[in-house]
């Protein structure tokens, strides 16, 4: 069967939220992924000149080189508190906290908690690839049981350094939040779902619901020593078993 | 309409924020200065603002953070083992050119120490206490009326200089209660507004708050910007008051409450014939070195009185030099020295 | 079908693989081409195969691709 074409038309372009600067982030590394995602879902919403975000310390230390909204970077594990300041000061203003594992789960964890437990109404994306990236690959509390890392050169010992800690699951059995959901990036599937969920993470606040979370299993492909594909399977088939796909609180 | 009322230093501190226009308290509850957070709590909601019990002085700080950056009036307290733990947020503030303002209620150290009064963070307010290259104005109120004049102003050099800004007071001046004038309220609604704020936005381009540069020249110059400040600052906002200092042979230098214990000194020993003054900086950074130079000329003795190991004395004695005696009498451990104690000081180093 | 086709800005490109794996109709290549910073760039191999689906550039951590798809008109 013969088909007239008419034209070209472009179906995906740059989100207008993101400035467009070249990113800092390795190759295959999903925090480009994330960006791109909350940058289509501030288009989408239309909320860029009422959007602040909280950069953490890590890798997405640059975090406010990518937005074409007002920015803050905050102290080491304190973006939660940060964002509560802002949007308790400006209840107006769309408030995120973007935070990788050791910002939110480890230094953060008395803030990360208590922001959840106060119900504030912010978003929070908890970015968690189980070791410290920028500071050259250290163990963090995600990172998994035989894992290898900088302090752990012999794989994590659970008898010398606990567990991976499942911090959603935590945060899920509190009373205020409102969303509380662990999603990944490895294939379009999950990308397409990890969307869905930033867009309700960020469309709770902009409808008043209260406190949003959002982890996302991301690779490091650099301090886990694989190339990026290899990368994407390994969250796939081995770190999805640790911490399960899925929404774990889901009222409204 | 200004009204006169008995209350106490911790009250005082709040209510004058809440008439400066304080629009967003955070703080955690620690002993010397728990009437602070409960004035805030009682009074803060009922005028649409917001206080904000925090789960500790390290998310207090950064909320103080979060607010300042969203152009807002904002507040914490704290007392010397909370102020040690909100060191980082106060480098983070003063590195991101933020307001705020910051109560340290001087209690015992070190550690734990105790609830009594002291000047013992001195050093950690005046000389750093966070890291790097920064200042904090410290104002050091010595009467509960002081306490609220201080800190009304408090939030006007904040916002002026884009700094934060200490109020040093003790465990004394927190719990004793004065009849205080109240000052006007100032409307947070009619604040002149902050255009490099992340405020939103819209119709201009994007406000990034931070105090980082990868780039050693860009540090240099954010520095050096900083550095600019705070020599402004030393030039324009030093005060400090001198009691009978005219034909004095020896003054006290003393701050707080050590400071006011001080003027019952100078006139029970006028009352014995000994020519005793009294040298107090209001701002314990910017330290009155000048005047003090220039006093010290003409005395003898200046004799530093602390609830400290001698702490102030360095930088008196860095303003004095050797134009006159520098000796120092101290308590420690909460004790408060007595006026009797400090005269029999005085008459030590006298002739 | 509709035929689609994408545009892989060179310099944004860090040759990470991500859009070859993700392409369900295996389009995408490495060029061989080495940019500025160094990375061997992704290109389309097989261009005539390409449905503008858009799932490289979904995946794409760097946005350095952009999607076209032909319009339709029966």
């Amino acid at each position: 069967m013969s088909v007239s074409v008419e034209r070209m038309v472009k179906v995906f372009e740059k989100p207008r939220s993101l400035t467009g600067a070249h990113s800092t982030y390795c190759p295959g590394c999903h925090h480009g992924i994330l960006t791109r995602i909350i940058g289509q879902t501030i288009d989408d919403l239309g909320i860029v000149e009422r959007t602040v975000g909280i950069a953490p310390v890590g890798c997405a230390v640059f975090a406010y080189r990518w937005y074409r909204c007002d920015a803050l970077q905050a102290a080491h594990g304190r973006a939660s508190a940060v964002a509560t300041g802002v949007k308790r000061a400006r209840p107006d203003l769309v408030v995120f906290a973007y935070q990788g594992d050791g910002d939110f789960a480890s230094i953060g964890t008395a803030e990360s908690i208590h922001a959840a437990n106060r119900g504030e109404n912010i978003t929070v994306i908890f970015v968690n690839n189980q070791v410290y990236g920028m500071t050259g690959g250290e163990m963090a509390p995600t990172t998994l049981v035989g894992q290898k890392t900088t302090t752990t050169p012999d794989g994590r010992d659970p008898a010398l350094f606990g567990y991976p800690i499942r911090f959603s699951e935590m945060i899920a059995q509190l009373e205020a939040p409102v969303y509380v959901t662990r999603q990944a990036l490895f294939d379009t599937k999950r990308i397409q779902e990890a969307t869905k969920a930033i867009r309700k993470a960020f469309t709770n606040q902009v409808e008043r619901k209260g406190y949003s979370l959002v982890e996302v299993l991301a690779t490091c492909p650099t301090n886990w020593h694989m190339k990026p594909v290899e990368a994407n399977r390994h969250v796939a088939e081995v770190v999805t078993k640790v911490f399960p796909l899925g929404d774990l609180v889901n009222r409204g | 309409m200004a009204k006169r009322v008995l209350m106490r230093g911790n009250e005082v501190i709040a209510e004058a924020a809440i008439r400066a226009g304080c629009q967003c308290y955070f703080a955690y509850p620690i002993t010397p200065q728990a009437e602070l957070l409960e004035h805030m709590a009682r009074n803060m909601p009922r005028l649409g603002r917001t206080f904000v019990q925090a789960e500790s002085e390290v998310a207090a700080i950064s909320m103080v953070y979060g607010a300042s950056a969203a152009g807002v009036r904002t507040m914490t307290s704290s007392s010397s083992p909370g102020i040690s733990l909100k060191m980082e947020g106060i480098s983070y503030l003063a590195g991101s050119s933020l307001p705020a303002v910051i109560v340290n209620v001087v209690r015992g150290g070190p550690g734990l120490g105790n609830i009594a009064p002291a000047q013992c963070d001195y050093f950690q307010a005046t000389k750093g206490g966070g890291h790097g290259d920064y200042h904090m104005i410290v104002l050091a109120p010595s009467t509960v009326p002081e306490a609220g004049e201080l800190t009304m102003l408090a939030f006007e050099l904040a916002d002026q200089y884009r700094t934060p800004v200490m109020i040093l007071a003790d465990g004394m001046l927190g719990q004793m209660m004065e009849p205080v004038l109240l000052p006007d309220p100032v409307d947070p609604a009619a604040l002149p507004a902050k255009p490099w704020a992340a405020t939103g936005a819209k119709g201009r381009e994007p406000n990034i708050i931070l105090s980082f540069d990868l780039d050693p020249e860009g540090l240099r110059r954010m520095n050096l910007e900083l550095q600019a400040r705070y020599r402004t600052i030393r030039e324009k906002e030093v005060r400090h008051e001198e009691t009978e200092t005219e034909d004095a042979e020896i003054v006290i230098a003393a701050h707080g409450t050590v400071a006011r214990i001080a003027k019952s000194v100078v006139r029970m020993a006028r009352a014995e014939g000994i020519r005793l003054g009294l040298f107090r900086p209001i701002t314990v950074w910017p330290f009155p070195y000048e005047p003090l130079r220039a006093l010290s000329s003409r005395v003898e003795t200046v004799l530093t009185v602390e609830m400290s190991a001698g702490q102030m004395w360095e930088d008196v004695r860095l303003a004095v030099a050797e134009r006159a005696k520098t000796p120092f009498y101290g308590e420690l451990g909460g004790v408060v020295p007595t006026p009797k104690g400090i005269l029999r000081e005085v008459k030590r180093h006298v002739g | 079908m509709p035929k689609g086709t994408v545009l892989v800005d060179e310099e944004r490109c860090k040759g990470c693989g991500l859009c070859i794996a993700a392409c369900p109709q295996k389009v995408l290549g490495f060029s061989g081409r080495l940019n500025r910073s160094g990375y061997d760039v992704a290109c389309m191999e097989r261009p005539e195969s390409c449905l503008g689906c858009a799932f490289c550039a979904l995946t794409c951590p760097d946005v350095a691709i952009e999607v076209y798809r032909e319009k339709v008109a029966s």
